[in-house]
């Protein structure tokens, strides 16, 4: 039902009928000599290198805007020699220098574990990215339980931080790999509870058709404005996105000043690296997923403006302009993570269980009750 | 007696891990299963990691997060110090006190300097040298401190007000660089003054560097000092009581934090502190339980961030009353110290810095021994940590605010 709603808001199905990579073989012009699977398959496979390229250059950005930030914040300039313009190509020399240093494995690790650890981390959040729709038009995966998706992939992240910490065979690794654990089970409640309260007021799993219900009000009918209930919700929701992205003051699990470097201590050159992508991608992801559920995900009063010009949804600027929108509410959220980070000391592991358990998800329940109540009050009244 | 020695080891080695055992089922199968016992683990905090400021080791013993008992190694940057004080001639002994304590420099100077001092009665120091050693003594100890804040910021996990306090220390250095040449060891203050005037414009700076550290400290404090996740961390974290402060001889901002008021300052004064205390220039600073309890992390956390304002209003006072004049006193080249022997006990930022001279009236020290603060600070972290968690024994071994230049010598 809530389909056809949000099919009826935007004037057209909210799902287009193929995914980026079919968009990209139906362009492509391809002689007919070859065969159809191999057709297929080359087109996923260079849809996937598209998707990891576009995510990549994402998190190598957040990477980058990161030093930025803190360097402001703390009098300096961060980088500016790499690349020439304010240091832009730092992510990139880095990754370089990542690829190129000494692949170490400490003697007593337990090897396969160690290896695998970092693909499992790596693989679980790009693979939560799948399910993100980069526009109405554009879409990787179709997910019609996209919230489902995203969470249960990005959890999955843990079991490689576990996995990591106690295959290194350090003892501050896997007390990292303690603290991960015990963390994201503590914060896996209220973030999925506070992202309840939303999913009342739109109505759906999809991100696309949250962003469809939100697009009155010349695109600004953002569910955070609707609901009275949704502004606590929303601050546990970050709150818990922030122990659940190991982001200080929640960075417990590789807390430096008590753990060295917590899970990833043995961990160096390429392999560390993906733990850091991992962080990086893990912040696009939670910020992006707020976005698109409390501040409207594609609508905006620009794409207001554009729809009462009479623009198609599906057309390729249309397209751009969601891309651009979702992407700045994502790293306005980013910004407000890393401004966190460099502001607040850490907090105590015995603290940050208190306020998960004793505090975080009793008010997420109470936040999804008044949501629900209030959407039901709604009803009863206007209708 | 013997019964409970005869306790201990068996109480103490829990095995770990039984290997796995096998048993045969009924069915002719065999079994694993693994005998799992928990014990404690043991840590080495150290001599490499972020949290000992330094090559120092601490061994933890945990159960969980939980620290159930520690040990603290000495010895990894020792340097026979106060040996070489024995070989070398009084004056070249000088250098070597600015790399025990290397973050109050001046502050060992001058330790060194009057004790030596304290064997040549007819020696007399100018005033104007007794002034500019007060405040760049003053200035060291805000330097020093302006360390012990952001590195306690580190350990907390707060990373920014480490670097807005070096941004103000790197200010102190670029001053101490104009009057003596050097930013870290200046071995400025010499046996009978100081070596070197004060550059033209250089005090008039000082006095600027005052008023922009004033506003400076304001933000500071609220950012860190007050911050509430901070207080979270540190109040009621590591609780030095007042006795047990005496007992273990702590002294400076470990003891004034526990709210015992002494400052040798104040209380044994030398320089012109006698003379700024009376005329109201600086107060000492104690602890007072504000945000937890008395003599916790925070408390001595915070008198170290009053202290240097206190500082401030010092090195103004200063300002003020310094005249023209000699800076050295009459020292011959080659310096032969009266037979005798001596202790001064300094104000160091870090607690009483003893020098203790021994002459028989040569060119060469006979005996030459350093009571560090750092050394006798340290001792009381071993107490203090059983009970508390990982992350508090960080927070504790910070609020020390020891070096191991200075705890190994």
């Amino acid at each position: 039902m809530i389909q056809e709603q949000a099919g009826a808001v935007l004037g057209h199905p909210v799902h287009p009928d193929s995914n980026v990579f079919v968009r990209i073989l139906e362009w492509l012009p391809l002689p007919e000599i070859i065969p159809g699977w191999v057709v297929t398959f080359g087109g996923v496979m260079l849809g996937m290198s598209i998707f990891l390229a576009v995510m990549s250059v994402l998190v190598m950005f957040c990477v980058w805007m990161e030093r930025k930030v803190s360097g402001h914040i703390q009098c300096r300039t961060g980088p500016m020699y790499a690349g020439g313009w304010h240091g832009w190509a730092q992510s990139l020399a880095d990754g370089v220098k990542l690829l190129l240093k000494e692949d170490m494995i400490p003697k007593d690790a337990d090897r396969t574990l160690f290896w695998i650890a970092p693909a499992i981390v790596l693989g679980s959040i790009f693979g939560a990215m799948v399910a993100f729709p980069l526009s109405y038009d554009w879409w990787f995966g179709r997910m019609d339980l996209g919230v489902f998706a995203i969470l249960a992939l990005s959890s999955t992240t843990t079991i490689g931080v576990v996995m990591a910490g106690w295959a290194s065979a350090s003892k501050w690794s896997l007390y990292g790999a303690m603290r991960e654990a015990a963390q994201v089970v503590a914060y896996e409640i209220p973030l999925g509870l506070s992202l309840l309260a939303p999913l009342f007021v739109l109505g759906t799993f999809s991100l696309t058709e949250a962003s469809a219900m939100q697009s009155g009000w010349f695109g600004m009918k953002w569910a955070i404005f609707t609901n009275p209930f949704l502004i606590p919700a929303f601050l546990i929701y970050v709150v818990s996105a922030l122990a659940e992205t190991k982001r200080a003051p929640f960075d417990l699990p590789e807390a430096e000043s008590e753990l060295v470097a917590g899970f990833m201590t043995e961990y160096s050159g390429i392999r560390w690296s993906f733990f850091f992508f991992e962080e990086y991608a893990a912040m696009l992801l939670m910020s992006v997923l707020g976005a698109f559920f409390w501040f409207g995900g594609f609508e905006s009063p620009l794409t207001g403006a554009l729809r009462a010009s009479g623009m198609e949804d599906t057309s390729l600027v249309f397209s751009l302009v969601c891309f651009g929108t979702v992407l700045f509410k994502g790293f306005v959220g980013i910004f407000l993570m890393m401004w966190l980070r460099w502001t607040l000391p850490r907090v105590r592991i015995d603290q940050v269980m208190t306020m998960g358990y004793k505090y975080l998800t009793p008010l997420a329940l109470f936040c999804v009750l008044g949501a629900a109540s209030w959407e039901a009050l709604q009803h009863l009244i206007f209708s | 007696m013997s019964n409970s020695t005869s306790n201990t080891p068996e109480k103490e080695h829990k095995s770990s891990y039984r290997a796995e055992e096998r048993r045969t089922l009924s069915s002719g199968e065999e079994e694993f299963f693994f005998d799992v016992k928990t014990s404690d683990m043991e840590v080495n905090m150290g001599p490499q990691h972020p949290a000992t400021h330094g090559v120092m080791r601490v061994l933890i013993r945990c159960d969980g997060e939980l620290v159930t008992g520690s040990q603290v190694h000495l010895g990894y940057l020792h340097r026979c110090a106060e040996k070489i004080g024995e070989n070398v001639e009084w004056l070249q002994y000088l250098p070597y006190t600015d790399r025990y304590d290397y973050l109050a420099a001046m502050n060992n100077n001058l330790g060194y300097s009057m004790a030596v001092e304290a064997l040549m009665p007819g020696l007399e120091i100018p005033r104007r040298a007794v002034l500019l050693r007060t405040i760049n003594v003053e200035l060291n100890r805000i330097a020093s401190h302006l360390v012990a804040y952001g590195t306690y910021g580190l350990d907390i996990g707060a990373i920014t007000p480490f670097l807005y306090a070096f941004r103000e220390r790197e200010w102190i250095q670029a001053l101490f660089e104009k009057i003596c040449g050097a930013r870290l060891t200046y071995s400025y203050i010499r046996i009978g003054g100081v070596f070197n005037d004060a550059p033209p414009g250089w005090l008039k700076e000082v006095g600027h560097f005052c008023d922009v550290f004033e506003e400076k400290w304001k933000e500071y404090r609220d950012l860190l000092a007050l911050n509430h996740i901070f207080i979270k961390r540190t109040a009621h974290v590591g609780v030095i009581p007042k006795d047990m402060a005496i007992d273990f001889g702590l002294t400076g901002p470990m003891l004034r934090g526990s709210g015992v008021d002494f400052d040798l300052r104040r209380d044994m004064p030398y320089m012109a502190y006698g003379e700024a205390y009376e005329a109201g220039a600086f107060k000492v600073p104690v602890g007072s339980g504000e945000k937890g309890e008395l003599g916790d992390s925070w408390d001595r956390f915070y008198v170290r961030v009053e202290e240097m304002m206190e500082s401030i209003k010092l090195v103004r006072w200063c300002l003020g009353v310094i005249e023209d004049g000699p800076i050295i006193g009459e020292i011959p080249k080659v310096i032969k110290v009266p037979a005798g022997e001596a202790y001064v006990g300094i104000e160091n930022p870090r607690g009483e810095l003893g020098h203790y001279v021994h002459s028989d009236g040569g060119k060469v020290a006979v005996r030459c021994r350093v009571r560090g603060p750092s050394f006798t600070n340290i001792a009381v972290v071993e107490e203090l940590m059983p009970g508390t968690l990982l992350a508090d024994s960080v927070a504790i071994i910070g609020s020390t605010d020891i070096v191991i230049g200075e705890t190994d010598r």
